[in-house]
């Protein structure tokens, strides 16, 4: 039996207990920004939850994988080797080029680059809703990733990895309304900042002159001026430039190279010269 | 009074469904319409046990959503909690209703939640509007239909109370 009249304080006074402590949460997070401590902690709570999502489409794909004909399996395998046989010939002339570049950086006294480390992940989640672009993938501080770490896949840079849980990590992509890229185009290089329009495959160039000699198919890389991302990988094509004399700046719109809302499988970057290190598992 | 009341495990069950199901990839067609899982549950059971389930309950909830949506912390709690008020205030005129016209009211209070979190959003960092965001007010309602018969079975079968 439950009784009438314990029933702790009233609904109104729990309300605005709860809506002050949702403010608060609000305040701490968005103008103190100060609850990265925290966010590892929910992160990792919450991290079983991420893969039970992905449990059933895990288990279609390990069943879809086993009911493969032989017949598939050698087609694959044979279009798969064909590829490593092709990347591997471009391997060869990219060291032979690294080292050439080496050298020649060396007599010309500036610094040698060194290449960045890399590791693999997988997305887990999308965000569902349509004012956040972002990923989840399933590495994190566990496989040494890192707040602010640049994430590209196979075409392209995608994004950034916004905070990260033990073994989850949230990928802010390039298209996020609150996100902007420092590129320069690689025709001509002109610098230009790229913000995220919250449509997934759109990007603004922010501040273009209206006498740019950017042009339509234009192919940005990432300049590395930010601090964030490693120069010179592609971003995006610019896509449309209208030259409308009443607005102070040409309206540029650039399509990123990789399909964000297609992407599976992630490639993490440890810069050479950030002292973090990847974590390998045995496994890899 | 006891510490560990009976059926809690069922509640907790219910939520991390509710929460698997928001974040469970689906095809971009479908994932516009998905259904606001996790509020749909947590009305249930506020309707259902007001005694139990309040604004506590959501303000959880809630801030687990914030962190498998990856948005500002405290953003859906808003709205969680202000929905989860008017819930629990009016429990006894819901309960009264027929589905047809709680799955009504269900909508109107999703949209009224949906609204917090987009105005949030809007104050934060300039969201804006796309009409897609309020499609799952259809959708929830629509799903109140089978989601309210659903729990109300588990809540009989495991005797929360």
């Amino acid at each position: 039996m439950k009784t009438l009249f314990v029933r702790g304080p009233s609904l109104l006074s729990r309300l605005v207990l709860a809506l002050a402590c949702s403010f608060l949460l609000i305040f701490i997070d968005h103008r103190l920004q100060a609850m990265q401590p925290v966010r590892v902690f929910l992160n990792s709570l919450v991290a079983p939850v991420q893969y039970l999502a992905i449990l059933p489409e895990q288990l279609l794909d390990n069943f879809s994988e086993s009911v493969k004909t032989t017949d598939q399996l050698s087609a694959e395998n044979k279009a798969l080797k064909q590829r490593i046989l092709k990347l591997q010939g471009q391997q060869q002339q990219l060291q032979f080029l690294q080292n050439e570049n080496r050298r020649l950086r060396e007599l010309l006294g500036s610094e040698a680059r060194e290449s960045a480390r890399r590791m693999v992940a997988e997305v887990i989640a999308v965000a569902s809703e349509p004012f956040s672009q972002q990923l989840v993938i399933n590495k994190g501080t566990l496989s040494g990733v890192y707040e602010g770490q640049p994430v590209l896949d196979s075409s392209g840079i995608i994004g950034q990895v916004q905070d990260v849980g033990g073994n989850t990590a949230r990928v802010l992509l390039i298209s996020d309304q609150s996100h902007a890229i420092s590129l320069r185009s690689e025709r001509n290089d002109i610098r230009a900042l790229a913000q995220g329009t919250g449509d997934i495959g759109r990007l603004e160039l922010m501040f273009i002159p209206h006498s740019t000699e950017l042009r339509e198919g234009d192919l940005l890389m990432s300049s590395g001026l930010g601090g964030v991302f490693p120069e010179g990988y592609p971003v995006a094509r610019i896509a449309s430039i209208v030259r409308d004399e009443s607005l102070p700046f040409a309206t540029v719109f650039a399509d990123p190279v990789s399909a964000l809302d297609r992407v599976r499988n992630v490639l993490l970057l440890w810069p050479s010269e950030s002292e973090l290190q990847p974590i390998y598992e045995d496994d890899e | 009074m006891k510490v560990v009341k009976p059926g809690i495990v069922t509640l907790l069950v219910t939520y991390v469904i509710a929460l698997t199901l928001m974040v469970m990839p689906m095809p971009a067609t479908f994932d516009v319409f998905r259904p606001d899982w996790v509020t749909l549950v947590m009305l249930y059971w506020i309707i259902a046990l007001p005694h139990r389930v309040s604004i506590g309950t959501a303000l959880i909830l809630g801030v687990l959503s914030d962190v498998l949506l990856g948005s500002i912390v405290g953003v859906h709690a808003l709205g969680m909690v202000v929905v989860a008020y008017l819930a629990a205030r009016n429990f006894q005129r819901l309960r009264n209703f027929a589905l047809i016209q709680q799955a009504v009211v269900i909508a109107v209070l999703i949209l009224l939640k949906r609204f917090i979190v987009f105005e949030a959003n809007v104050f934060l960092h300039d969201a804006e509007f796309t009409l897609s965001y309020f499609w799952p007010v259809l959708t929830s309602a629509v799903f109140w239909l089978w989601v309210f018969p659903l729990l109300r079975k588990v809540r009989r079968q495991f005797g929360v109370s």
